[in-house]
């Protein structure tokens, strides 16, 4: 098995009598694509938010690259290289396209100039071939806040990649999305982990998508973890099927 | 074309900097606090503008630092040091050199930023835990606290204030020297500001004013660019409560922390204008005091009444002010691209969403 760059060990975590998550473990193998799926309300947002700093673990464990993070804030967490995108799309809406992609550059080495660099050069460069990438590149000089919600999803999946980040946390990276438009997300994704070799870990309400997408899948619910293998295990497993059809 | 239109208006206010005073003596001091709320209103928008922390407390610095510049410049050239000075209110005059008094009123300055600066360090880290008008109030609260501890050192006069060193010079030249002063630092502030504004530290903070969580999120350290945006404000604040001082020649509590003047009117003159631009603020702080100026002279007794009208006016038909407003009315001339596509018909399909 290839070396784990996200290792949760059981954790808990309650929003008063509410258990979120409850004795969740599972792990993110480095250069892997690895789903999280599981009905409404079963606590996959609650474990993102907890694995990137968002709030403290009630108990448990979260190592990224063999070192503790659960004490972590969520800016140190992120300048460890851990980006989240969220399910509720969040970018700096009154600025254009372009300078929300700069402000995204990475902040793991910054030196004490790169606060006052100017925006011209290597960093808008990048920015605009990365807004070529996912496609937004006739958009870059709009106001991000006047795009439409898909096109502000793409930004907000863009600005992530331009933080260089090792592994990348996609809270429901299709919902909203036109369903034409899927496919180029998923190739999107699927180049962003193979060729950018960025680590992805997705919650993903679409079928299709996260079993064509992940090589491994991790399904919760009501804030447990019900089982987890390859997309064509959990595809035949009763338990999974139960989950979401509302079985017994 | 903003470049050329930039160039415009540096030609007029400079102009208007440069010949005002040798046309309009009378108004030598009047222009020169034109400068100071230019400044003041400027360093405001960093925070509060651009970052979208409301302060109500970058007063305090203009108090601290009118406070250090007369404790510099008393002690460095009064032997009997300044608790003797300020003990004998304002019976002691020494007469200090020309040279003594300006290497003083250098140091003081000087001391003032440095001290402000210092204080805005401290303050922040424990400040900017509060957001949104928990800010604000706290913010208020540190001025109005610093305020009432200042009067309570008698080292510094405690509430019967100090009398500043006298100018050695004639009246005219020192209008004319403390005008130089307030342009030079209005003019200081203002470039540096411009230069900041087109850094990657003007995106950093624009993004914690529209989404801090986000910001926090993508790994931008946002206590260190707020520290800083705070940090030069209160600088020049320092500075320019100095210079402030002087011009005034006597300071106490209120010459020091004018809380509901000055203390809101940098806001008041940054609403006007327009919040988180260039612009906004330089404009804002014309109009505020051309009005101010004249309001006092025209309609004295309803000054206030005119003053408050046209901020209520400004709140609730303009709230963006009036660079926000033409923004919105001609985002071309602004560089603001508009999608046109958008117009009509909602998205087309393809590749591009």
């Amino acid at each position: 098995m290839s070396e784990q760059l996200i290792s949760v060990n059981d954790v808990s975590k309650s929003y008063g009598g509410v258990h979120a998550n409850v004795d969740i473990t599972m792990s993110v193998a480095k250069g892997s694509i690895t789903g999280i799926i599981g009905p409404n309300g079963c606590g996959k947002t609650t474990l993102f938010n907890s694995i990137v700093g968002y709030h403290p673990i009630d108990k448990g464990s979260i190592k990224f690259e063999n070192a503790e993070i659960s004490k972590l804030r969520v800016g140190d967490i992120a300048r460890l290289g851990m980006l989240r995108t969220f399910q509720q799309t969040r970018i700096y809406g009154k600025m254009n396209c372009v300078d929300n992609m700069q402000i995204s550059v990475s902040h793991r080495s910054s030196s004490k100039t790169s606060i006052f660099a100017s925006r011209k050069g290597e960093i808008k460069d990048r920015a605009e071939s990365l807004l070529e990438f996912v496609g937004l590149y006739s958009k870059r000089n709009l106001i991000s806040g006047d795009l439409s919600f898909g096109q502000q999803k793409l930004l907000e999946f863009a600005m992530a990649l331009m933080n260089e980040p090792k592994v990348l946390l996609l809270d429901e990276p299709t919902a909203g999305i036109n369903p034409t438009l899927i496919n180029g997300l998923i190739d999107r994704l699927r180049r962003a982990n193979e060729e950018l070799g960025i680590t992805l870990c997705v919650i993903e309400h679409n079928m299709r998508v996260i079993m064509n997408l992940a090589s491994k899948i991790y399904c919760l619910s009501n804030g447990k973890m019900l089982a987890s293998g390859t997309p064509s295990d959990l595809q035949n497993d009763q338990r999974v099927i139960d989950a979401y059809l509302g079985g017994s | 074309m903003i470049a050329r239109n930039d160039a415009y208006i540096y030609g007029a206010l400079g102009i208007l900097g440069i010949l005002g005073p040798i046309f309009f003596p009378n108004y030598t001091l009047s222009i020169a606090y034109l400068w100071m709320m230019v400044l003041m209103a400027s360093t405001w928008d960093t925070l509060g503008g651009q970052t979208g922390y409301n302060s109500l407390g970058n007063i305090t610095f203009f108090g601290v630092g009118m406070y250090i510049s007369a404790i510099v410049q008393v002690s460095f050239f009064y032997e009997g040091g300044v608790g003797e000075y300020t003990s004998a209110m304002g019976s002691i005059k020494p007469v200090f050199t020309e040279s003594q008094y300006f290497i003083g009123l250098g140091l003081g300055i000087l001391a003032a930023g440095v001290v402000s600066v210092l204080m805005a360090l401290v303050f922040s880290s424990f400040m900017f835990g509060l957001r949104g008008p928990y800010f604000a109030i706290g913010s208020l609260g540190l001025a109005i606290a610093t305020a009432e501890i200042t009067i309570t050192i008698n080292y510094v006069g405690g509430a019967s204030g100090i009398s500043m060193p006298l100018f050695p010079g004639d009246i005219e030249f020192r209008s004319t020297f403390f005008y130089i002063l307030c342009f030079v630092f209005a003019v200081a502030a203002h470039f540096l500001l411009r230069w900041l504004y087109s850094t990657q530290f003007g995106l950093a903070i624009n993004a914690i004013r529209d989404d801090e969580d986000k910001a926090e999120a993508m790994g931008i350290p946002t206590l260190k660019y707020k520290r800083i945006g705070w940090t030069i404000a209160a600088f020049f604040m320092g500075c320019i409560g100095a210079v402030a001082g002087n011009m005034a020649g006597f300071i106490d509590k209120e010459v020091a922390y004018p809380i509901p003047t000055f203390g809101i009117f940098m806001v008041a003159m940054v609403l006007l204008g327009g919040k988180g631009t260039l612009w906004g603020p330089v404009l804002g702080a014309i109009l505020f005091h051309v009005i101010k100026e004249t309001t006092w002279t025209y309609l004295l007794n309803l000054q206030w009444v005119a003053l408050g009208l046209i901020l209520i006016v400004n709140i609730v038909y303009f709230q963006q002010g009036i660079m926000g407003w033409l923004q919105s009315k001609y985002p071309e001339s602004f560089g603001i691209a508009i999608d046109a596509s958008r117009e009509g018909a909602n998205v087309k399909s393809g590749e591009t969403i």
